[in-house]
């Protein structure tokens, strides 16, 4: 298990910086090709199909045309800014992934290697730190462009994104009380050793879950480009191979999105059901096939974020920032004290980390589950399109539109 | 390979600190809101480099988080907000007055650091030994027994700097009050 030092060292981490690089960007390549197929799929169309077999070579032509178009920059908008607001959205996008564990650790002839390309002891707070400057790429995009749409688009994100990182902080707080560490190593190793965090923390789960929507701007939470009200938002002046860089920042988040959720709640790149890929010495085949189970699980997410997209309705802003101040932000807050206090009854019965634990954790989780899923289907906060008005509520609402009435009427008579 | 590692420590103070400070006089000289804000913000990510020098990983985590990420992101959104981000006379604080206050305090600051380089340091106590990978728990055990008091009364004051702002932001004069206009369908 002894690490590899000196010129050994600095080459495999060259070697594992270019292989994650090349699989990341070929995913975020194809991830767009499968949006437009499955957004065609679900809409009962073809999608593009034309370029070479099934459209397979359609993100090579779209790199193509992006590349040659023309780069326009708008008279009044601020040069410097307005050139260097994509590459601030581009390079925190891509730096995120070097924390990332991405299977079993390698043998290699000059030392056992992990997968991640930079094993910092602060890996996840690394994620978090990294991905919260994502959000100066669209905001001076919105601002840089001297543009009342794109500057809209930009406050919008920088409210949304800072609101929301509240909520994803807060819901990984309880992988973190059982972890007991920051390493992504160990948080992997504790759901290695436990059960996935996704049953022993499920409401945590669904809350990360929402919450990495909002931060990757995709819909329903994807107000700083609401087209139907913004133009395009924030990158409403931006053409060529700068707009181009928005949209692969936005792939590439919500693929580390998809390996974070993944690692934190999914048991990173641990085969569900055997021992056999965290026990035993290190061999190549297993960090193939933990590789593989991790990509899996990302590649899930991924067409996770595109159904979504495709399914749901935009939320509109007051919304947004309720759903996140008013439901998600009180709930986390309650649910660490419930998670602290379980584990330390768990500690002080004397229950150990085997079948009793995992099952009071999920049984808790299961009745927090049960009781704010009642709670937010009140036609409230969030409303559910096909909520049942209350009679009283029907009435309350004739009166404010009654009262509306009246005001445009007083108003328009005044003119 | 000693000297190797030495060498790579030494040039990434030497570039990290440059940088720090070039940023930090051009976050003083420029007048316009947002590249100074953008300076600062550069200032604060090359000193959080310097802290994952000096093996504090977690403080340059936390530095890129709290003053990078959250902070700064305010500031600037307060910047566009109130469309500031124009240059603008009235928003240039660089009048003889606040250049003559401003340069006495960087004076100061520079005899104190001086001062305390040149002082022999207090015996510190020895660093907690790092538990395996572990850099977080020292941290939390400092500051959960040692300075519990010194953490909670942090976060009451933090508090209350939250209940102000909600109490200034909230406040209208009558004069503001519009038409009472009706509640929307979903508060």
């Amino acid at each position: 298990m002894s690490e590899p030092t000196g010129l050994a060292w600095v080459a495999l981490s060259f070697a594992k910086l270019l292989a994650i690089f090349v699989v990341y960007l070929g995913t975020v390549a194809y991830t767009t090709l499968a949006e437009r197929r499955i957004s065609a799929w679900i809409q009962d169309r073809h999608g593009p199909n034309r370029v070479g077999p099934q459209g397979l070579f359609q993100p090579i032509a779209d790199g193509i045309k992006n590349l040659l178009k023309e780069e326009t920059i708008p008279g009044s908008a601020s040069p410097w800014l307005f050139v260097l607001a994509p590459a601030l959205a581009f390079v925190p996008a891509f730096v995120t992934w070097a924390v990332i564990p991405w299977g079993a650790p390698l043998p290699t002839p000059w030392g056992t290697i992990s997968l991640a390309v930079a094993d910092l002891p602060v890996g996840f707070l690394f994620i978090l730190a990294i991905s919260s400057l994502g959000v100066y790429g669209i905001t001076l995009a919105g601002w840089s462009s001297n543009n009342k749409y794109s500057l809209l688009g930009g406050l919008r994100s920088s409210a949304q994104m800072v609101s929301y990182e509240i909520a994803m902080g807060l819901s990984t707080i309880p992988v973190l009380l059982l972890a007991g560490n920051v390493a992504m190593g160990d948080i992997v190793a504790q759901q290695q050793a436990t059960s996935w965090n996704a049953v022993l923390l499920s409401v945590a789960f669904l809350t990360f879950l929402v919450s990495a929507f909002a931060e990757t701007n995709r819909l329903p939470f994807d107000l700083p480009e609401a087209e139907s009200e913004l133009v395009a938002g924030y990158h409403t002046e931006y053409s060529a191979m700068k707009y181009s860089m928005f949209m692969i920042a936005e792939y590439a988040n919500m693929m580390t999105a998809g390996a974070f959720i993944s690692t934190l709640f999914l048991g990173g790149w641990d085969i569900p059901f055997t021992t056999w890929d965290s026990t035993g010495a290190p061999s190549a085949l297993k960090s193939a096939a933990t590789f593989a189970m991790l990509y899996a699980k990302t590649l899930f997410w991924l067409f996770f974020f595109i159904w979504v997209r495709w399914t749901l309705p935009r939320f509109r802003y007051d919304q947004l920032m309720a759903l996140g101040w008013r439901v998600l932000l009180p709930l986390l807050l309650a649910y660490i004290v419930l998670i602290a206090s379980v584990l330390l009854a768990l500690d002080a019965v004397g229950i150990g980390r085997g079948g009793a634990y995992v099952a009071t954790l999920f049984g808790v989780n299961v009745a927090v589950v049960a009781v704010v899923a009642f709670w937010l289907d009140r036609g409230r906060l969030v409303s559910p399109a096909a909520s049942r008005l209350q009679v009283q509520e029907l009435e309350r609402l004739r009166q404010v539109a009654a009262r509306r009435a009246a005001i445009a009427a007083a108003g328009s008579r005044g003119t | 390979m000693t000297w190797t590692a030495a060498g790579v420590q030494l040039a990434h103070f030497w570039i990290f600190g440059a940088i720090a400070i070039a940023s930090a006089l051009l976050f003083v000289t420029r007048r316009s809101p947002v590249a100074a804000a953008l300076w600062l913000v550069n200032t604060m990510f090359c000193l959080a480099a310097l802290y994952v020098l000096l093996e504090a990983p977690f403080v340059g985590a936390v530095q890129v988080l709290v003053y990078a990420g959250a902070i700064m992101v305010v500031f600037l959104f307060v910047v566009m907000l109130l469309n500031l981000g124009r240059d603008d006379a009235r928003l240039d604080l660089r009048e003889p007055g606040v250049r003559g206050a401003a340069l006495l305090v960087g004076l100061l600051l520079a005899v104190e650091l001086v001062v305390a380089s040149r002082t022999p340091a207090e015996a510190t106590a020895p660093l907690p030994a790092a538990e395996g990978t572990n850099v977080v728990a020292p941290v939390a055990r400092a500051l959960f027994t040692e300075h519990l008091v010194a953490f909670e009364v942090t976060s009451v004051l933090l508090l209350a700097a939250i209940v102000g702002a909600v109490a200034l932001a909230r406040r209208e004069s009558p004069a503001s009050r519009g038409p009472a206009v009706p509640e929307g369908p979903a508060a």
